[in-house]
């Protein structure tokens, strides 16, 4: 287990220098000259070469890249042009907590649905419900975020007046955003479930438990749902990362101050070392989580491997 | 062998819808099982044989509700399963129990097999405390030849012989009269094969068992059945006891079977090898008359139309055959068509 932990954190370091790299050439990418864009456009020619002095933007483009990782790796991801104040601060002193609780909920939203919605629909094969449940998931997994947030916005904020419009402040303002965050994972886990239990219960140990005289809700539970588990796993890490795109969206919707609009944000006012550091925070965050994710597939996996 | 049959099978059928389109309406029906009837007597093994997609497994669990059937009567010990309750069918359980063929397949890899025996011992209320059914589970597996250490292992770590030991073991635990084997050797290698065999004919000798035993393998299912039943396509063909099938194996569905068993040379001279040809049809939309009317070398007009039913042909030996209507049929007189 430890040699796989290790191997498995080993094969993050070719990600991370990918990521870095990449969020790096972003400010190389962009149309345009780097300084000119931050200095401004109204910075005369002394200004913006002093900006490019500052940035380093003269120095041959690998000892560039070695200084930006270096930097991050020791929290310095530069100096927010908007607010002049350090990025890591602007990310860390609320923002990104504000959007992991989004993604945390979105997440939890996703499994608990999704799951229950999987189990009826396996256990009901072709029933009402079953046919219901996966049309309803097939419209969960096509809907984009924004669309099912003005939706939600418009239904239940505006006409119904049950939920306010925008902000983060109590749980009523987190109910419509978790939704709509949450849906699409919901969504995708209700099939996977739905498929991974169907399989399972078509194996001849289920149909020993039956004849053993275990009970229908212990059969699905106890043999049934253990061994169908295991593929979902999967997807609810990988989902992770499709959240916390759907963060830039949701929070945008509803105005949210989180993360992703802190990106969008960033990216009007052309603040780029703010959207550098956003990034890579976000990426560093996937990569971590489907780690993380990896290591519990394989405890779980574990029990009939190793045991 | 007492009169009264321990298990008498009475026009069961078993449908499965077929479901089609996003809304999931039954379109059609596979008809896996069309009204078979047959006894078993307390003691006997009887065997189920045919060609895959048949029935066979099918009926087995059909018998035991592990799939509802369509319709039909399972009468077991005189009390008529399929109008049991849930909770008094969950009883019965304990009287029969089932063999699967894939030993890597019926046994959950989450439990161990301890956990695997202490289950059913549980739910059939068998032993007083966890101390006393420890024992019985440990003298269960040295009693199909696993030894008391391997009772905290999982099933990944035996082979498919000892898989199927262990099977054999969690379905003796509850003391059933019925043991329904559904090719309970056919995925192991021949030596293991005998060795299983064996031990389940010595069992049945030990615990007065009675097998219902499931096989498309006629080598396999001569040395350990006293009767033989023949299914094709969803239905009964024929019914025998051993001896009469192989010595005068009546039904040309039979006949093809047994032709097609390379080591089988007894009166090879009364004989005509049939070698079927043509896929079995589908169980969707079978042939009208006599099912096995489109690879039958002996049909007549009649068949195509005309459904045979069983019908005595000797003591012990029944056929579905029109052919063989008014008794036995002697196959070396009569001409095979085309
Ligand atoms: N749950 C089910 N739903 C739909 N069709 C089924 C189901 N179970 C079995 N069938 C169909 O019923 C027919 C009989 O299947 P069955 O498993 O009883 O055959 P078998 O004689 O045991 O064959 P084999 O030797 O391959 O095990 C097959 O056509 C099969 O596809
Ligand atoms: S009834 Fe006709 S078709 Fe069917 S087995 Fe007999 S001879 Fe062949
Ligand atoms: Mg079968």
């Amino acid at each position: 287990m430890l040699t796989f932990i290790i191997r498995r954190f080993l094969q993050i370091i070719p990600v991370m220098i990918g990521v870095t790299l990449a969020v790096f050439l972003m400010m190389h990418l962009i149309p345009g000259d780097p300084a000119q864009i931050m200095a401004g456009e109204r910075a005369d020619e002394a200004q913006v070469e002093q900006m490019r002095e500052n940035l380093g933007l003269n120095d041959p483009l690998h000892e560039q890249y070695l200084r930006y990782v270096g930097n991050a790796i020791q929290g310095d991801l530069g100096t927010s042009i908007r607010t002049n104040r350090p990025v890591v601060n602007e990310i860390f002193d609320s923002r990104i907590w504000i959007t992991i609780e989004l993604a945390f909920w979105g997440t939890v939203l996703a499994v608990i649905f999704g799951l229950i919605a999987g189990i009826i629909s396996a256990t009901r094969k072709y029933s009402f419900a079953d046919v219901s449940l996966m049309i309803v998931a097939l419209f969960g997994m096509s809907m984009p975020n924004f669309w099912l947030g003005i939706m939600l916005i418009y239904f239940f904020s505006v006409n119904l007046g049950w939920f306010p419009i925008v902000g983060w402040e109590s749980w009523k303002h987190m109910v419509l955003p978790v939704i709509t965050i949450g849906s699409g994972g919901a969504a995708i886990i209700a099939r996977m479930t739905r498929s991974s239990m169907l399989e399972v219960l078509d194996n001849d140990y289920i149909r020993t438990a039956h004849a053993k005289g275990v009970s229908e809700r212990l059969v699905v539970y106890k043999h049934a749902l253990r061994n169908a588990l295991i593929p979902v796993v999967t997807v609810v890490g990988l989902q992770f990362g499709t959240l916390l795109g759907g963060a830039v969206i949701t929070e945008t919707v509803f105005a949210v101050n989180g993360i992703g609009r802190l990106v969008v944000d960033a990216i009007k006012a052309r603040d780029f070392p703010m959207v550098q550091g956003a990034i890579l925070v976000c990426a560093v965050a996937f990569v971590l989580v489907n780690f993380l994710v990896d290591i519990a597939y394989r405890l779980i996996n574990k029990r009939i491997d190793l045991n | 062998m007492s009169k009264q049959p321990l298990l008498e099978v009475k026009n069961l059928k078993q449908y499965f819808p077929i479901k089609g389109g996003v809304l999931g309406r039954t379109v059609n029906h596979v008809k896996a099982v069309d009204d078979i009837s047959f006894e078993v007597y307390e003691g006997e093994t009887v065997s189920i044989v045919g060609e895959s997609g048949c029935g066979k497994s099918t009926t087995g669990r059909a018998i035991l509700r592990l799939d509802e059937p369509t319709a039909g009567e399972v009468n077991f010990d005189g009390e008529d399963l399929l109008s049991l309750n849930k909770s008094k069918m969950r009883e019965k359980r304990k009287d029969l129990q089932i063999i699967f063929q894939d030993p890597y397949a019926s046994l959950n890899p989450r439990q161990t097999v301890g956990q695997i025996i202490e289950e059913v011992l549980k739910i059939q209320n068998i032993g007083t405390s966890s101390k006393d059914r420890r024992e019985k589970i440990i003298s269960l597996l040295e009693t199909v030849g696993i030894g008391a250490h391997q009772v905290d292992r999982y099933p990944h770590e035996f082979s498919g012989g000892q898989r199927q030991r262990i099977g054999i073991a969690r379905a003796l635990s509850v003391n059933p009269k019925l043991i329904i084997c559904d090719e309970a050797v056919s995925a192991l290698d021949v030596s293991i094969q005998a060795q299983v065999l064996n031990l389940l004919k010595e069992l049945q000798r030990k615990f007065q068992l009675t097998y219902l035993f499931i096989s498309h393998d006629l080598g396999v299912v001569r040395h350990i059945s006293d009767r033989i039943i023949v299914m094709y396509l969803g239905k009964v063909v024929e019914i025998s006891d051993t001896q009469s099938l192989f010595e005068n194996p009546q039904h040309p569905y039979t006949r093809a079977l047994l032709s097609a068993i390379p080591s089988m040379n007894f009166e090879e001279e009364k004989r005509e090898r049939i070698i079927l040809t043509g896929d079995v049809p589908s169980p969707i939309d079978p042939p009208k008359g006599c099912r096995f009317h489109t690879r039958c070398p002996y049909k007549m007009e009649r068949c195509a139309i005309e459904e045979p039913v069983l019908n005595s042909v000797s003591d012990g030996q029944r056929v579905a055959c029109h052919l063989v209507e008014k008794g036995a049929v002697d196959y070396t007189k009569i001409p095979v068509n085309s």
